[in-house]
């Protein structure tokens, strides 16, 4: 096998994967809203309900597609496709695992180990923003058209605290490459601490999980399809597959948000005291870092379903007023103490 | 992370993720059309406004705030452009390079509390 094939069998098999996770995701989210606000769920189709994501998805498929008399046709179609793009592709330099040796050859379990993983993370999640406000503008619907203004007034303002609390996390571990920022995070410091960035940027991670939700569009920041207000936001004129691209492409933005989380604040694929690779086999340590690395993701895919019925919805000028006068401040003051730190140790 | 090992073929696999995206997007949209019924009609194709006929027009006059966001995005987006180089660098450079980061932080600062005294952060009085 040649760096190209392995190349693409990591790309499909990742594409697959989290196109599964936002699969399951539908139905852990409407099986966890039932749990939480003590109701059944869906629970009709397959066991537990598990086949509803399919039959959601084969409805959403085979439904009458139509654009307003009034919208805009192409942007309209657009809206919906860039934001796919954007949620498929962010996902490239973030990694999945560790390594794992077949026939003695070593293969990364990321698709591509860029020096600037960080930067390409920041860019390509940007890019959620044309998604929205260029479906919002093409609907020519006033809900859709304030659904749009709303996203675009909420991620950019986001952006800037997510950006300085990645910042601190650069200035930590001195690289922008999510693989060497993952493999630094083995071991322990000050003798009993797992070497883990949530244990070196306490606030710089409250930061980012803040910014990291309102990004996300999730409650208690979805203010661009706040449904009591605005109807449904930016898709409201949106039905079939087009709006299911935006839901999918939401689910898939939650993991790897979920997945940038566990790889620059816990640990990716370690253990904490526990060095697996010198217990397993160079296949079986491939197979189990990818799976530790999963459970971990999958436990923050959970905190945001967990979220959503916990904390109630904030207004618009609140949801500003948080960014810019709350979680900027915070995201400098992380920074400074990160440098202090740094000039004092090194 | 070395200077002078950059190589654009480590950048191949995100364009393979790009084309496997874009044709997600593309395909699902392009093939449904085969499977899906067509019956459109004139109160269907109408904008959605909870049922009473749309009011024109749709595209209105919004808040400036909208604007005003907007700009502030752009002045701290490239302090942090300028921050990241820094940052990537930090236990390298002598404390001069660090000195000088933070004048350039606390100029912006200025103009931040400039901002928050003009009520340019507040969204409605």
């Amino acid at each position: 096998m040649n760096e190209w094939t392995i190349a693409i069998i990591k790309v499909v098999f990742i594409w697959s994967w989290t196109l599964l996770i936002a699969t399951i995701m539908t139905w852990v989210e409407r099986r966890g809203s039932a749990l939480i606000q003590d109701r059944l769920g869906p629970n009709i189709a397959g066991p537990f309900g598990l086949f509803q994501p399919l039959a959601d998805g084969i409805k959403l498929f085979t439904k009458e597609e139509f654009a307003p008399k009034h919208a805009h046709k192409i942007l309209f179609t657009l809206g919906p496709v860039l934001f796919a793009i954007q949620a498929f592709s962010a996902y490239a330099v973030i990694p999945f695992g560790d390594k794992i040796v077949i026939n003695a050859k070593e293969i990364v379990l990321q698709v591509a180990d860029v020096n600037i993983g960080f930067l390409f993370v920041l860019a390509v999640g940007s890019l959620a923003v044309y998604g929205f406000v260029v479906g919002g503008w093409g609907s020519n619907n006033k809900y859709s058209l304030l659904g749009g203004l709303r996203a675009t007034a909420q991620l950019l303002s986001y952006e800037v605290p997510l950006g300085l609390a990645m910042l601190a996390v650069c200035m930590t571990y001195g690289s922008f490459s999510l693989r060497e920022i993952s493999l630094d995070q083995a071991g322990t410091f000050l003798g009993f601490l797992p070497n883990w960035g949530i244990f070196k940027q306490p606030l710089g991670f409250l930061v980012f999980i803040v910014a990291a939700y309102a990004e996300a569009n999730r409650v208690p920041f979805d203010l661009p399809e706040a449904e009591s207000e605005l109807v449904a936001g930016y898709h409201t004129e949106y039905g079939g597959m087009r709006l299911g691209l935006y839901l999918f492409g939401e689910y898939v933005n939650l993991y790897t948000l979920s997945a940038l989380m566990v790889t620059i604040y816990f640990g990716a694929w370690h253990i904490p005291y526990v060095d697996m690779s010198s217990y397993l086999g160079p296949l079986a340590y491939g197979i189990v870092s990818f799976l530790v690395f999963f459970l971990k993701c999958a436990f923050f895919l959970w905190l945001f379903v967990w979220v959503r019925w916990t904390i109630p919805r904030f207004r618009f000028d609140q949801l500003m007023g948080l960014g810019w006068k709350s979680l900027i401040p915070l995201g400098l003051l992380n920074l400074f103490v990160t440098a202090f730190l740094i000039q004092i140790t090194v | 992370m070395t200077p002078g090992t950059f190589l654009p073929s480590d950048y191949l696999p995100i364009m393979v993720m790009l084309i496997f995206a874009t044709g997600f997007g593309v395909v699902t949209l392009w093939v449904g059309r085969y499977f899906r019924l067509r019956r459109p009609y004139a109160e269907k194709l109408e904008a959605y406004e909870s049922g009473n006929p749309p009011s024109p027009p749709p595209r209105f006059r919004f808040s400036i705030k909208f604007y005003l966001i907007a700009i502030l995005f752009v002045v701290f987006d490239v302090e942090a452009i300028f921050l990241y180089p820094w940052a990537l660098v930090y236990d390298k450079i002598g404390i001069f390079a660090v000195v000088e980061m933070f004048l350039f932080i606390f100029l912006l600062l200025v103009g931040y509390a400039y901002a928050w005294r003009k009520e340019a952060l507040e969204w409605e009085k």
